[in-house]
């Protein structure tokens, strides 16, 4: 479904993305892990167009990002940044509201309507639907603007660190969503998470990322292990079994 | 160093969210239909039509045939410069992602001025009198378009920059145009002058009435463009990324809503004169009252409000005060106010 082919953006001298390969099939999770400026968010960014490549290619769905036209991307593509800065005032309502716009073109339909409730239904934030977003917490802010991307119902979800902010309760909440969407639905859904554990927990497949470069990849327990953690993130990382499931400690 | 938890007395909290996927089946409220705009705009519309109806008639001496043509044609050129406004300020707010610029304050009075200044240096008051009227507005709009445009696409153009950047480099640009002007008119007869003093304000009195249909036709042309890209607009609110994300071709975008807005504020400019703050004043008003966010609405409140604010204004002072050229100043001046005022509150939205 997406297809990374040698992808590279250079930042000045720095190689930001430095020839990055990956195939992920089409359904499942996939969780890109890595410490701070591994790439990860600019890998994204690439898969989604928001930054253009300065060589290699991506495909999704078969179709070149680079080249097909934006307006066809965004009915398969949609993509939550890491950072939800809007200078806008603007309702929940009205944000996940323009989650519909690539099917829409701004005609809002009853269909478009439903779509938005059921979202907002879906990310716990009924009660707050008519609340200005510079009126809420982090944590609810962040999960207005993953109703949004929802609400673009598409194939593809790039979800860069959905966790942002959020209490365990919902943060469970929001990878069992994600993993309901993908294994219901059969969406291919692509998260950053710093945190290893939830990535063992919940993906079928671990990306680590450091130096714009992919170092290991492959199902949890393959990559949840201390060699390979302790490479990526410079720091002794032990792992142990707790229910038949890998579990990551990193301090004492 | 240790840190002990205490379990609390208190039971866990519910269970961790089971798990909903969308289903259909619930039956979902409707989401409550947002009726203000609808009484905004209704109600500015009809006390437009009553200032509107007081500009034409309270204190008309003479016959009819006189006064009525005489007042409509004023009562239009108001409408299109105040609709050109608040039409361009809204969309430069829009893209530029804040709510402190307006398209003139990056510089364009004072470019207006540097035009008016080269033309009289350059080919001499008495030959630029002699111009035909519609084609020497046609040739400032264009020489204002295109500067427009480069200038705007410059300040725009690569890095996104901070609002208080863009304020500064308008700044700049005021000034170094200002001198340019202020240089070449040192060099010029004392006589040649006084037909650059008139050009510095904005004046419904003194504008060329012959100039109104033409000027209505390029600026019609403009804000339907403005009102075909109102969806569009919207989605530029969510910034770049998120609007490329949404399928809208940012860059192109931008580009075209740039070119609307050199249009709208070229013009009007070469219509009725520069006119800094008036925008400021009914945009951020037009974003308190309006109750919506969408173009649809905030474009057409703003430009009621942009006529109103004229008609009602020269209203009053011609026929209360027996002012004449007063209201350009005074709206300059309730505009700085209200430029300051958002300034020092550093409001970036
Ligand atoms: N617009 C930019 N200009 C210059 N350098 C950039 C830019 N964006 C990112 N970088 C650099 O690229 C590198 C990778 O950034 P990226 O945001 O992809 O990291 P990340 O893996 O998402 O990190 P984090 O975990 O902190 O979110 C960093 O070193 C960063 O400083
Ligand atoms: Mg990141």
């Amino acid at each position: 479904m997406i297809d990374v082919l040698d992808a590279v953006k250079t930042y000045g001298e720095v190689r930001v993305v430095d020839g990055v390969r990956l195939a992920l099939p089409s359904g499942g999770l996939t969780s890109i892990i890595g410490p701070n400026g591994a790439g990860k968010s600019t890998l994204l960014s690439l898969v989604a167009r928001l930054v253009g490549l300065d060589g290699g290619r991506v495909l999704v769905d078969g179709l070149d990002v680079t080249t097909t036209k934006s307006d066809v991307l965004a009915r398969r593509i949609a993509a939550l940044r890491q950072e939800n800065h809007l200078a806008s005032r603007l309702t929940v309502r009205d944000l996940v509201t323009f989650g519909r716009y690539p099917h829409s073109k701004g005609r809002t339909t009853p269909e478009d309507l439903e779509h938005v409730a059921r979202a907002i239904e879906f990310l716990d934030l009924g009660s707050l639907a008519d609340r200005f977003l510079d009126e809420m917490s982090g944590g609810q802010r962040q999960r207005a603007f993953v109703a949004m991307v929802l609400c673009q119902d598409t194939d593809v979800l790039l979800l860069d660190e959905p966790l942002n902010n959020l209490d365990p309760r919902h943060a469970v909440a929001m990878m069992e969503r994600l993993r309901a969407a993908a294994d219901q639905l059969g969406k291919t859904v692509v998260v950053v998470v710093h945190d290893i554990n939830v990535a063992a927990y919940y993906s079928d497949h671990i990306v680590a990322m450091s130096d714009g470069a992919v170092m290991f990849e492959g199902p949890p327990h393959a990559v949840i292990c201390p060699e390979v953690l302790s490479d990526v993130y410079g720091l002794p990382v032990s792992v142990h079994t707790i229910e038949g499931r890998p579990h990551a400690t990193y301090f004492r | 160093m240790s840190l002990e938890i205490r379990p609390t007395t208190t039971a866990p909290g519910p269970e961790p969210s089971t798990q909903r996927p969308p289903s259909s089946a619930t039956p979902l409220p409707p989401p409550p239909t947002n009726r203000r705009p609808r009484w905004i705009l209704i109600g500015l519309g009809a006390t437009l039509l009553v200032a509107a109806l007081a500009f034409m008639t309270v204190g008309a001496k003479g016959s009819w045939d006189f006064v009525l043509p005489f007042r409509g044609t004023k009562l239009l050129a108001m409408a299109l410069v105040g609709v050109a406004v608040a039409v361009s300020t809204v969309m430069f707010q829009t893209v530029t992602d804040n709510r402190i610029l307006t398209p003139s304050i990056m510089g364009f009075d004072a470019l207006y001025l540097l035009l008016q200044t080269t033309l009289v240096f350059s080919i001499g008051s008495a030959r630029m009198t002699a111009i035909p009227a519609p084609a020497k507005f046609l040739l400032e709009s264009a020489v204002m378009v295109t500067f427009g445009v480069l200038l705007y696409r410059w300040l725009l153009s690569g890095r996104r920059r901070s609002v208080h950047v863009l304020v500064l480099a308008g700044i700049v640009l005021g000034v170094f145009f200002r001198s340019l002007s202020s240089f070449m008119t040192r060099l010029i007869d004392p006589n040649e002058f006084q037909v650059l003093q008139d050009a510095m304000f904005a004046s419904f009195n003194s504008f060329d009435r012959s100039l109104v249909w033409l000027a209505a036709l390029l600026l019609g042309g403009a804000v339907a463009t403005a009102w075909a890209l109102r969806r569009r607009l919207d989605v530029l609110l969510l910034g770049r990324e998120r609007a490329t994300m949404l399928g809208v071709d940012h860059q192109r975008t931008v580009g075209l809503v740039l070119v609307v807005v050199a249009v709208l504020v070229s013009v009007s400019t070469a219509l009725v004169g520069p006119i800094t703050f008036f925008g400021l004043l009914v945009a951020n008003l037009a974003y308190r009252i309006a109750g919506s966010h969408r173009h649809a609405v905030v474009m057409p409140v703003a430009a009621l409000l942009g006529v109103l604010a004229l008609v009602a204004g020269q209203t009053v002072l011609e026929q209360v005060f027996e002012f004449d050229t007063a209201l350009a100043v005074i709206i300059e001046f309730l505009g700085g106010i209200v430029f300051l005022a958002l300034l020092m509150r550093g409001d970036k939205r």
